[in-house]
């Protein structure tokens, strides 16, 4: 699982209503090389949730020199989109689970690969 | 409309491939949208014709357009045209000759192409009518193997193949100007793919669905009912980054049987994205979960740029969702066990279109669009069945028979406003879903004219799929 997909998850558990951001349990993390596309980056920023990006990225300790603000105008700032695209493309979470802040529910991640089912009675 | 008087204005030729034809117009007029060009044909327009002549248009939209098309398998500038070699003679001496030039020169090479529709001719028949264009001053040398300029002349020969005319309805003259990409279906077939199921869908159709859908470069596209990622491949090859989730948990992990006649179990590295992998497009690999479709694991906020999807309809594949019917209480100590396997009960048709729609209403970006297939019991089928949502604009509804009294339908949606609490009420109360309400009155009706022994398999499947 990648950060931009869990910067977009929620938890959908019963009758939870602060289920954003899920925080990461992680066992192993890896980090793959995407190749480097400012304007797909730059296309997603504005849909980011930036601390939810920060703090996840900060769990996995990738955080490095990401800043807690968004910087102003960050489409000329290659050395800053190359930041956000390593955390939010390259860095993956292999193995661990993703925990819902309230209920405490977990949602397994394994080969990199979430399972967000829900059980009958907690949906 | 014999061909003259003074075109102000390039003329293009668009040469269609004879397949999909519902699916053609829509997906040139979704290519020329992407360039923000609005779809201009001549007055004689045919949709059905294979030949479209259109206007308003620069060679560097054609190129664009044809380099995304899998419907059309060339496109052209028109120099001249008409119902008779004499007539095209005519037009084509009125063409401007300073338009021609640059392409005759002295010097330059070139080849003529003589391409019919609905007749064949033999090799003396077009050597002779290339002969027969030598009024045209080509001072160039014929090239064969590598010219400069290729021109071609066409002829339409009508529709009916039982009545094939000894002379063409319709003749035009051009300089051929590039292919579309009919190769994909070939290089992209799903008989040469790494990992595949029971349902993956054909590669001209995913290349048709994600054109419908005006996926481009930097897109983040997603599919809620992924399967294999069929669709993720056609998209990621368009430069869309990709996103999938299927409740199965063994075809996300692709695990369990293998859909190939000569292999039992699927080998360790068949999923989605070898898949790309395979296709060198696996930059465009977001993630792809295990998921039930029909719950909110997503941020509420305009997410995608397209959805693109097929989704299940208990036809050739079962359709579930997580839930029980059965008041079920949890295990003394309170927990699930880890391999605890949540009870999936049949997801209504009519449910799915709805859960579709308000999903799509949600997470779309404004103007993004929507692209699925509906099942149709041809007989009872009119325009008004299709699912409609306030937010949600249909663009375009596109056939593809599948027997006799069925069908499933390429819908495209465009999302055209920001829902508001209203919207997703006011569409639930629709009585258009009536004939995808009772699920299983749908597909008994689906097969209700096959044979015996495809109806008994379905009922097996169905029952192995719960």
């Amino acid at each position: 699982m990648k950060l931009l997909t869990h910067n977009m998850l929620t938890s959908h558990v019963k009758g939870v209503t602060k289920g954003y951001p899920l925080l990461i349990k992680a066992t192993e993390v890896k980090v793959n090389e995407v190749e480097f596309n400012p304007k797909f980056v730059c296309r997603m920023i504005p849909k980011l949730e930036w601390s939810a990006l920060v703090q996840a990225a900060d769990q996995l300790g990738h955080r490095e020199d990401l800043p807690g603000e968004l910087v102003p105008d960050y489409e000329k700032n290659e050395d800053f989109l190359k930041k956000v695209h390593r955390v939010l493309l390259e860095v993956e979470v292999i193995e661990g689970s993703l925990q819902c802040p309230e209920s405490g529910r977990e949602f397994p991640i394994s080969k990199g690969i979430p399972n967000m089912l829900l059980n009958e009675d907690e949906a | 409309m014999a061909a003259s008087g003074s075109r102000s204005c390039l003329q293009y030729l668009f040469h269609l491939a004879h397949d999909n034809l519902d699916f053609r117009l829509p997906e040139i007029k979704a290519l020329l949208a992407l360039r923000s060009k609005p779809f201009h044909p001549c007055e004689s327009f045919k949709e059905q014709s294979p030949f479209w002549c259109l206007d308003h248009l620069s060679e560097e939209d054609v190129c664009t357009v044809m380099a995304r098309s899998v419907c059309a398998k060339s496109a052209f500038e028109l120099w001249g045209h008409g119902q008779t070699h004499s007539e095209l003679r005519t037009s084509l001496l009125n063409y401007p000759q300073e338009k021609m030039s640059p392409y005759m020169q002295k010097g330059s090479s070139y080849r003529i192409n003589v391409d019919t529709f609905n007749k064949t001719l033999s090799f003396e028949e077009r050597i002779k009518k290339i002969d027969a264009m030598d009024y045209l001053p080509f001072e160039g040398t014929v090239s064969l193997k590598d010219p400069q300029h290729i021109f071609c002349l066409l002829e339409d020969y009508g529709m009916d193949p039982n009545i094939v005319p000894e002379q063409p309805n319709y003749i035009y003259f051009c300089r051929w100007i590039a292919d579309g990409q009919r190769e994909l279906i070939r290089s992209y077939s799903v008989k040469n793919r790494h990992f595949i199921g029971n349902t993956s869908m054909d590669a001209g159709l995913s290349f048709i669905m994600a054109n419908h859908a005006k996926v481009k470069e930097n897109d983040l596209v997603f599919d809620p009912f992924v399967g294999t990622g069929s669709l993720l491949v056609s998209c990621s090859h368009f430069g869309a980054y990709v996103c999938g989730t299927d409740i199965d948990y063994n075809t996300i992990h692709g695990k369990g049987r293998s859909s190939r006649k000569n292999q039992k179990w699927r080998g360790p590295d068949e999923n989605i994205r070898a898949n790309l992998r395979q296709y060198k497009t696996e930059n465009m690999y977001v993630d792809v979960m295990v998921s039930d479709a029909s719950k909110p694991v997503w941020r509420n906020a305009a997410l995608f740029d397209a959805i693109i999807t097929d989704p299940p309809y208990g036809i050739r594949e079962s359709t579930r969702r997580t839930g029980s019917h059965k008041d079920k209480t949890k295990s003394p100590d309170g927990l699930y066990a880890e391999s605890h396997v949540p009870v999936s009960q049949a997801y209504h048709l009519s449910d799915i279109f709805t859960d579709l729609l308000n999903f799509s209403a949600h997470h779309l970006v404004l103007g993004g669009r929507l692209v699925y297939w509906l099942p149709v019991y041809r007989p009872e089928y009119c325009e008004e069945m299709v699912p409609l949502h306030p937010c949600l604009q249909l663009i375009s509804n596109c056939e593809q028979t599948l027997s006799s009294h069925t069908c499933r339908r390429l819908i495209t949606m465009e999302k055209i406003k920001e829902p508001e609490d209203l919207d997703s009420l006011a569409h639930l109360s629709d009585p258009r879903f009536s004939p995808y309400q009772g699920h299983n009155a749908f597909r008994e009706k689906y097969f209700s004219g096959l044979n015996k022994r495809s109806g008994k398999d379905d009922t097996k499947a169905d029952v192995s799929g719960k």
